[in-house]
């Protein structure tokens, strides 16, 4: 009972991570339509700003500069790069997107070696103890408040302000918004810098659980969250945390009762499982849009 | 639609002829009037190998081959060997094997190298024996502790260079068995050659049920959840590990957060200090404390020692004064063996020059165990000393041991160490 | 019509004008490909053997790059697992040709065999995948076969002892038949095989896209609906579709095996099924033409990032912080470059450029 309690602990806490991460991947989704495959390499970038920031002055200040270099970069990478690939078929924009992934791991490989290096969690990951049993650490509460905060942020910011109703607008009927006077192309880019963003916070909190920070150090959990967004569905961001969740748990799950190998086929499984009855995830809304 | 089928015939076609001109137009040079070895000419030898520079297993790694690579800028500097200067071609395989065949095909058919040095990784490695052997290259001192390396009918010119895992598996086993006695024993071990030569040693002294659990992790898969709680509900007093550095620190820092506190006892290749200590940062590096490793090269922290100090010296003179770890001692040491080869291989160099050379071995360098090399045994170092670290430092205990790969006993090694020459050059 | 897929697909056929029936295609496909394999049969010789290496990796990346672009291009089905396929048909070639060394059977017939186990093993799991993805769009069919796709290593750890975990098999391929003589350079032999293995897949599907089935697959990519009210079975086909790729992709990793003499799950990683993607993508989607290109640049685009980097002469610091990690970046940025540069991709580019020089030549004589 005591594994029980512990594994299922420990999979919330992963899957708040990979539900903050699906959540970063379905923002952009809604609003240009594309799967945004360098957003593992991006996150990575805001923790290696993190990184430095934080050997010179203090790890809190580091997070903050992290966050806002996950803004930074998200609107440069749409203004630079990804506008000229929205209007084109979606695989262009995979491709440019995995060949950035490439560039920023070559980049970083260059600018700061191959090397692991460590990356501190915010607060202790040890367990303290609630009566005789080990249960949360304030890690895990970190983790939980953290998303929490950004989904309840966005929750306000996309129902109760004029740029997330404008937001909305732009994803969902571009050309009627641009004829109502809404800056479309603007909010794209404001979209991807809130999505590069959210990406930024899931590095800084899911990074120190792994190897350490490396230029590759996000790719597997950009898998895990792109099949946490499948499980929910791609158009709900409701989806995207209870695919997080449940993915997490799963994992958690599978590696502690039957060993690490199996994960992949475990997460593949619960897709199928999933697909096969709901094709478009747990919470598609209505058909998939016609495009 | 058959324009398109006839227009990708003839792109190939295309592509393959410029191919061909492209190749044909290098061709010639090379003085025919004597028989000429590849990668050797009077003033120049040229060594290749493939090391994972990028990707998920460069990290540590990659500081290797530039360590020898700077050794070989020293011997340079000296005037080479037989006046010939040596030059190291290296590649990156990204750690897939799929990409160590394009370019070690590469650095034997294209860049026409003498020998291939200090190939890493056992399943990149593996992969290219028939290949080798095929062109008759010298494939000298794999950076790899498989047993793969020593089976001199099979692959008369590969030859292993580290203590092998299943002679280290030995060792320690030795060591619990003497110094830990009556404690349970779990073994945790990568799933390749890596993880079962040691865990295959560590039974041949503790036998097949002295152990209490025994499980394995893929490096694709970071999470040792699962296993620690096997081996915690094992009761578990002592775990024996055969891991890579990112998993040692992955160990100890999973089984303190459970928390799990038993004698954990880690490989030579992944017991680095300085390396462990940067995984874990300031926070972790106090789970390092009192953690049981081995090594068949001097302590890195030992400034005290002749070998450290040379090079320390090389290391600040020729490799840009890199952070001084285990992975740069390793490398500049295989440098060492290798001119010690070269010299002792003669000035008309051939390829069964030095395969002949390193069979007569006798070499004595930084190591502490001497070579197994002879016509029979294509196998490196013999055997470790077991090391604790205290106080942020590696220190050697005990007796130092050898043995076989085979059913051999663990015998005590009490022969001197060797000091390197005041040139820091082997045989001057 | 739901599938962000079908949209690029359908931009991409866009210039494909419509076949013109003139003669038996069969034939006509038959005589470029005994003519292609003839210059390429002599081009083998003027090749050293490391260029015959390169030659023989870039015509195994073929036999998969092909399939995926009849896939992803003509039927509209994205797939991001073709790597594990190609696992499947490599890991089957492994084990036989194993078995085959093992029972002291010689032949050249034997690797035939091989070959033919893999491609229909591969076939036999691109079926079940198919199946699945007959009823999956968009990024929830890239979810599934990415699924699949990292499922490589799990399945090869958890059955140890067939496939041996992370290390792999060595497998065992005879030396060049002796008739050929006792010097015959291995590399050629390699090409050779690895050529008819690639023209044959470029035949039958150059002859698959001119039939039914073809037709079949561009009606479903464009239109679903109206596919089906045609009187196509929209399911069938699609899993068609996915079988026929997966078959290639079964050769293709059989291939490799044949190569590499070994078999390892990284050799198969997910990086794998990515780069046949973007090999298609950027040679020019849902063209063989383009599957031509993609292939090439798999082979020479590593090895000319490589031999720049080698070019800069550089401090030991500077050296060692750019081995490997600036081929990597040339190699991203190139990717960046060609698709914001040249939406349809190299062979977009050369129809353009066709195109150009049919429709301006008076422009053209002005110019010189």
């Amino acid at each position: 009972m005591d594994r029980f309690v512990f594994l299922t602990l420990d999979g919330l806490s992963k899957g708040a991570v990979y539900a903050a991460f699906a959540l970063a991947l379905v923002l952009i989704w809604r609003s240009t339509r594309i799967v945004n495959f360098a957003q593992g390499a991006l996150a990575v970038v805001t923790a290696y700003v993190a990184y430095s920031v934080t050997a010179a002055t203090t790890y809190w200040l580091g997070f903050a500069v992290a966050i806002a270099a996950g803004l930074v970069l998200g609107a440069v990478v749409e203004r630079g790069v990804m506008r000229f690939v929205e209007q084109a078929p979606p695989l262009n924009a995979v491709t440019v997107g995995l060949g950035l992934v490439l560039l920023i791991q070559g980049a970083l490989g260059m600018i700061y070696g191959n090397d692991f290096r460590f990356f501190p969690a915010p607060v202790s990951r040890h367990a303290l103890d609630i009566g005789s049993l080990p249960l949360l650490s304030p890690y895990d509460i970190v983790v939980f408040a953290s998303v929490l905060l950004v989904m309840a942020l966005l929750a306000v910011l996309f129902t109760r302000t004029r740029v997330g109703l404008r937001m909305r607008a732009a994803a969902f009927a571009p050309e009627v918004s641009r004829l109502l006077g809404v800056r479309v192309g603007r909010m794209l880019t404001l979209g991807w810098a809130l999505s590069a963003a959210v990406g930024a916070l899931a590095g800084m909190l899911v990074i120190p659980t792994g190897l350490g920070l490396h230029p590759t150090a996000m790719d597997l959990v950009f898998v895990t969250s792109f099949t946490a967004a499948v499980v929910g569905g791609f158009d709900s961001p409701v989806g995207a945390v209870v695919g997080g969740v449940a993915v997490g748990l799963v994992l958690s799950y599978v590696t502690g009762y039957f060993g690490a190998d199996l994960t992949p086929i475990a997460v593949l499984v619960l897709l199928l499982a999933v697909l096969l009855v709901r094709p478009a995830g747990l919470f598609a809304g209505t058909k998939a849009r016609h495009v | 639609m058959q324009h398109i089928a006839r227009r990708g015939l003839a792109i190939v076609a295309a592509l393959a002829l410029a191919v061909s001109t492209a190749a044909c137009s290098n061709d010639g040079g090379g003085s025919p009037a004597k028989v000429d070895v590849p990668g050797v000419t009077d003033t120049e030898i040229l060594f290749g190998t493939h090391q994972p520079l990028t990707g998920p297993a460069a990290p540590g790694y990659s500081k290797i081959a530039k360590a020898t690579e700077a050794y070989f800028n020293y011997v340079n500097a000296a005037g080479g060997v037989y006046g010939r200067k040596l030059k190291y071609k290296i590649v990156d395989d990204g750690y897939n094997p799929a990409n160590t065949q394009t370019v070690v095909r590469q650095l034997v058919l294209d860049d026409k190298v003498f020998a291939i040095l200090n190939g890493l990784g056992t399943p990149t490695h593996t992969g290219v024996l028939d290949f080798l052997k095929t062109n008759r290259v010298p494939d000298l001192f794999v950076a790899s502790g498989s047993r793969s390396w020593n089976q001199p009918d099979k692959y008369p010119y590969t030859f292993g260079w580290q203590t092998d895992y299943t002679v280290e598996g030995k060792i320690m086993a030795t060591y619990i068995k003497n110094e830990q006695a009556g404690k349970k024993v779990c073994h945790l071990g990568q799933n390749d050659d890596f993880g079962r030569d040691h865990l295959a040693g560590v039974q041949k002294i503790l036998g097949a049920s002295g152990l209490a659990a025994t499980d394995t992790y893929v490096p694709t898969t970071p999470d040792v959840t699962s296993q620690l709680g096997k081996f915690k509900a094992a009761g578990c007093e002592v775990v024996v590990l055969a891991t890579v550095p990112g998993f040692t620190a992955l160990v100890l820092g999973t089984a303190a957060r459970m928390p799990y506190r038993p004698q954990f006892v880690v490989s030579s290749v992944g017991g680095d200090y300085l390396t462990l200590a940067g995984r874990l940062g300031a926070q972790g590096t106090p789970l390092l404390e009192g953690l049981i490793g081995a090594g068949y090269l001097p302590a890195v922290s030992d400034t005290s020692n002749p070998w450290i100090q040379l090079f320390r010296k090389v290391n600040d003179q020729y490799n840009a004064g890199a952070e001084f770890d285990g992975n740069i001692l390793y490398g500049m040491s295989v440098g060492y063996t290798l001119v010690q080869a070269l010299q002792a291989a003669g000035k008309n160099l051939t390829r069964d020059g030095i395969v002949q050379a390193i069979e007569k071995g006798g070499f004595k360098g930084p190591g502490t165990t001497p070579f197994r090399y002879s016509k029979s045994v294509h196998a490196g170092y013999s055997g470790v000393q077991m090391a604790r670290t205290t106080g942020g430092k590696q220190n050697y205990f005990g007796k130092i041991y050898t043995t076989d790969d085979g059913d051999g006993e663990v015998k005590e090694f009490s022969e001197p160490a060797t000091t390197p020459p005041a040139s820091g050059l082997p045989g001057a | 019509m739901t599938s962000p897929v079908a949209t690029l697909a359908q931009r991409a056929a866009a210039d494909v004008p419509p076949p013109r029936r003139r003669g038996s295609t069969l034939l006509r496909h038959l005589a470029i490909a005994a003519g292609a394999g003839v210059i390429l049969y002599f081009v083998t010789y003027q090749l050293d053997p490391f260029r015959n290496y390169q030659l023989a990796t870039a015509a195994a990346y073929l036999c998969a790059t092909a399939g995926l672009t009849v896939l992803v291009g003509l039927s509209g089905q994205l797939s991001l697992g073709h790597g594990a396929l190609m696992a499947t048909g490599a890991y089957t070639v492994a084990l036989v040709q194993n078995k085959f060394s093992d029972s002291g059977t010689t032949g050249s017939w034997t690797l035939v065999v091989s070959l033919a186990l893999g491609i229909a093993t591969a076939t036999a799991v691109g079926a079940v995948v198919g199946l699945a993805a007959a009823r999956l769009r968009g990024p929830y069919l890239a979810g599934v076969t990415l699924a699949v796709a990292i499922t490589v290593p799990a399945i090869t750890t958890t059955l140890d002892e067939i496939f041996n975990g992370d290390q792999g098999l060595s497998v065992y391929v005879e030396p060049p038949p002796l008739a050929l003589g006792a010097t015959f350079p291995n590399e050629r032999w390699q090409a050779w095989l690895a050529l008819v293995a690639a023209l044959l897949t470029m035949l039958l599907l150059a002859n698959l896209v001119r039939s039914r089935f073809g037709r079949s697959f561009r009606a479903i990519r464009d239109d679903e609906v109206a596919a089906a009210l045609a009187g196509i079975h929209v399911a069938r086909t699609q899993v068609l579709a996915f079988v026929v790729s997966a078959a290639c992709a079964g050769l293709s990793g059989g291939m490799f095996a044949v190569l590499a003499l070994s078999v390892s799950p990284s050799a198969f990683a997910l990086t794998l099924s990515l780069f046949l993607l973007l090999a298609i993508v950027i040679g020019g989607l849902g063209s063989l033409a383009g599957a031509v290109w993609g292939a090439a640049l798999l082979v020479v685009l590593p090895d000319l990032t490589e031999s720049l980097t080698d070019r800069l002469t550089l401090s030991p610091a500077a050296e060692q912080r750019l081995a490997g990690n600036l081929p990597l970046a040339i190699f991203g940025l190139t990717l960046v470059v060609v698709m914001i540069a040249a939406p349809g991709g190299l062979q977009g580019l050369v129809r353009r450029g066709a195109r150009w020089w049919r429709a301006a030549p008076d422009a053209r004589r002005a110019a010189d």
